[in-house]
């Protein structure tokens, strides 16, 4: 571990930790919410929802490049391309 | 298998994968605790030798630049194969959505939907752009970039203009840019084997300031082609999707 840095944005360790903690919890807790939702369009919406938890999770662990890949592939390309492909297989069901 | 039979066998393998996990994390190395040589020897160097003050560029455009070309063909495969699986198929005709139900009209889109949509396209659009060209700066990159930018499209889309969609995003220009954009990255690298340096080197000027939008030589060149073909790739596969949906139906009544 390196030396203890003090910038202008160093907050005290344990708030931090506090922080991360309570992140990890909630995207434990929204994977949970993915699975759990039974109709396709509500789960698609929570999955966008998860998704931001996600890059949020990455940016408390000071990833921002990560954050952003998570915060769009995540949040906008998974849920758009879902909600497709659920449109097209519905309406072959008709 | 009675269900009371099955629950124990579930508990058991339960048991044992808690187990496994447990044993698996407590041999792991303490939390934050980096003991490679490589992340250490990167930031110590990589700024004055690339001037990207945007590390984590300079590793994927630079120091693991062929990793990256790979990843990029990864997409470009994708985009590719979608296109191909939803071609239209013998048997599957166009048709515009108008004709499912002729004595009805078309919903319109509501006008709070349109009016965010399509304020927020301008702002997306240089957001996108702004990620995919400071690559070399700051936290960004083409990859990023790319799908924000699509994202452009898609919010044109969403404001009810399917017609604009199709006609700002044609599929063949859609094609070609992303078949330049991955394309320019290889050539990058051949470029360099030109002027007898290994495979993606970094033959442009790196500029005086590190960090600045001109510095930094092929790592922003390659950021900005990775941009256009995400970008493109994207909105191939949407458009894909979408014309799937919207227009083709089965048989040919």
């Amino acid at each position: 571990m390196s030396a203890a840095v003090v910038t202008p944005y160093t907050v005290p360790a344990g708030l931090m930790d506090t922080l991360q903690v309570t992140v990890l919890v909630l995207v434990a807790a929204g994977a949970a919410a993915v699975v759990l939702t039974r109709r396709l369009v509500r789960q698609v919406l929570v999955l966008g929802a998860y998704g931001i938890m996600l890059a949020v999770l990455f940016l408390t662990f000071q990833a921002p490049d990560v954050t952003l890949s998570a915060l769009t592939v995540g949040a906008v390309a998974l849920p758009i391309i879902v909600l497709l492909a659920a449109s097209k297989t519905r309406k072959k069901e008709e | 298998m009675r269900p009371a039979l099955r629950r124990w066998v579930f508990l058991a393998g339960a048991a044992g994968l808690v187990a496994f996990y447990l044993w698996g994390l407590s041999g792991l190395p303490g939390f934050g605790n980096y003991p490679g040589p490589y992340g250490p020897a990167i930031l110590r160097i990589a700024v004055a030798q690339t001037h990207a003050t945007g590390v984590v560029s300079a590793v994927n455009f630079e120091y693991r630049g062929f990793d990256t070309v790979g990843e990029e063909f990864i997409l470009f495969t994708a985009a590719a194969g979608t296109a191909i699986v939803l071609r239209m198929l013998r048997g599957e005709r166009e048709r515009p959505p108008a004709d499912e139900a002729r004595d009805r009209d078309v919903p319109p889109t509501s006008g709070a939907v349109r009016t965010v949509a399509l304020m927020f396209t301008g702002p997306v659009v240089v957001a996108g752009w702004w990620l995919a060209s400071h690559a070399q700066a700051n936290p960004s990159g083409g990859f990023q970039g790319g799908v924000v930018l699509a994202t452009a499209f898609i919010l044109i889309y969403l404001a009810g203009e399917f017609l604009t969609f199709r006609r700002l995003s044609p599929t063949a220009i859609a094609d070609a840019v992303e078949a330049a954009g991955a394309g320019g990255f290889a050539a990058i690298g051949l470029a360099a084997v030109c002027l007898g340096l290994p495979y993606l080197d970094n033959f442009l000027p790196l500029g005086q300031i590190p960090g600045a939008v001109s510095s930094s030589g092929t790592i922003a060149l390659i950021s900005f082609f990775v941009g256009l073909e995400v970008a493109a790739a994207f909105i191939l596969i949407v458009s894909e999707l979408l014309e799937q949906t919207l227009l083709i139906r089965h048989g040919g009544g």
